[in-house]
């Protein structure tokens, strides 16, 4: 018997289908959920969130939110979450960039920039490291050439 | 009398006014629909979120679970988040959101101050003598969730510092394309029971389950309630969106319409005008050639 998963950012539905089971990045501990399991809420770490039905998985990042399961359902309350297929490496690999440099520059470490410039540059490696994992897609990462 | 050639002119640069207009009316039109999406779109998280919401706190022994649903005693500070555009030519849009704050704070015993969102709201937050504390313009056409989330950020920041002890939005809300009304929503302290519905469905699905929490259900909280709250503004600011594009279609369909008849008028104006001058000229030349008769004959 499948479990029901909806992944919503803000801005969006993400996904939503029946699945096997359902992986998230708990802040406690990576957990896995199957039918049937208990009421849970449970806050979300930056991470992956990994769906499999069937023999097919599907990877989604997110940077953060709330989970709430229930014995038929799985509904993620998420920040910015993104099929691993749909991440746009090139502007992944620009955030990146971009946070590497000001960081560089010697910002304070206690200052509201530099925790900002260090939570984009998590969650652009975090990204990246995505799609070198888990893309399915024999597209690889456009090279940059200058 | 103007010219005959000023006539003409006139008439050429009011019927270039009336293209203008319309292309922007056709603009506006395609404008209300892409919000109008980017709103439903958002609706799925937000009604989780209140779900979520709801279920916590609305658990027996629970009532001041949480500083942003704890209601203050004494309200000494009111924070105002007023959304309006960026750009004027929308009919009565704008000012109709100033006249709503006005209404509704401008007595205000408390001392209030402003959040403006949209450039012509603070312009006229300002000549009013209004604390404005704090002002986001130039939105994207289309913003991004993350385009808007510092201001509820903002709200939920002065909030808890004390230096606001109620914070409302006030906003337009879409009715219809021939509608927008202003309206007010209290942001904060978040009421959940003031849904009935909405919190009645819940109930009766869910209420009965117990929850493991992870970590706890306070720290839930701290995640779910700033994001729905940055959620609100994000989608009262796409609401204002929708309204102000539907305000300025129906001032550029009107400004199309107006454009039209004094074409119409003008070229009248223009016809008697030029019939009258060749009038004129053939009485002055029969006039001329009777004269010039007369004269041989003579």
């Amino acid at each position: 018997m499948p479990i029901r998963c909806e992944i919503v950012s803000q801005d969006r539905m993400v996904f939503e289908g029946d699945v096997d089971i359902v992986v998230l990045p708990g802040t406690d501990g990576e957990m896995g959920i199957l039918p049937h399991h208990a009421p849970l809420l449970t806050t979300l770490k930056i991470g992956i969130i990994k769906v499999r039905s069937g023999g097919k998985e599907e990877v989604f990042t997110v940077a953060g939110g709330v989970a709430e399961v229930q014995p038929d359902i799985v509904t993620v309350l998420a920040d910015a979450a993104e099929n691993v297929e749909e991440i746009d490496v090139a502007r992944a690999e620009a955030a990146r960039k971009r946070a590497e440099e000001i960081l560089a520059k010697g910002v304070p470490t206690d200052s509201d920039a530099y925790l900002k410039m260090e939570a984009a540059l998590r969650k652009s490696n975090l990204r990246l490291d995505a799609v070198k994992r888990y893309r399915h897609t024999s597209t690889k990462p456009p090279r940059i050439t200058d | 009398m103007a010219s005959a050639r000023e006539m003409r002119m006139r008439i050429r640069s009011v019927k270039n006014i009336s293209q203008v207009t319309r292309a922007l009316e056709a603009v506006s039109a395609s404008k209300v629909r892409k919000a109008m999406a980017a709103v439903s779109a958002t609706r799925a998280y937000a009604s989780k979120a209140w779900q979520v919401l709801t279920h916590i706190a609305r658990q027996p022994g629970r009532e001041n679970l949480h500083p942003l649903l704890t209601h203050r005693s004494q309200v000494r500070n009111v924070l105002v988040l007023v959304v309006s555009g960026d750009r004027g030519l929308a009919g009565a849009y704008n000012t109709n959101v100033i006249r709503y704050v006005t209404q509704r704070f401008g007595h205000s015993e408390t001392p209030v101050r402003y959040i403006a969102v949209g450039r012509k709201g603070r312009d006229m937050l300002m000549r009013r003598r209004r604390q404005v504390i704090a002002e986001f313009s130039n939105l994207p056409a289309a913003p991004s969730f993350a385009d808007v989330s510092a201001i509820g950020r903002m709200a939920v920041d002065e909030f808890l510092k004390g230096e606001a002890d109620e914070v409302y939005l006030i906003y337009t809300d879409f009715v219809n394309m021939a509608r927008q009304e202003a309206v007010v929503k209290k942001l904060l302290p978040l009421e959940v029971g003031d849904e009935a519905g909405r919190v009645q469905d819940f109930a009766h699905q869910h209420l009965t389950a117990a929850y493991i929490y992870e970590p706890t259900e306070r720290e839930i909280l701290d995640e779910i309630i700033p994001r729905f709250t940055a959620l609100q503004v994000y989608q009262a600011i796409l609401e204002s969106l929708a309204s102000e594009h539907a305000a300025r279609m129906v001032a550029m369909r009107n400004a199309t319409d107006n454009a039209i008849e004094l074409v119409g008028d003008l070229q009248l104006q223009y016809n008697k005008a030029r019939q009258q001058t060749i009038t004129n000229d053939l009485l002055d030349i029969a006039g001329g050639a009777e004269a010039l008769a007369k004269a041989i004959q003579g």
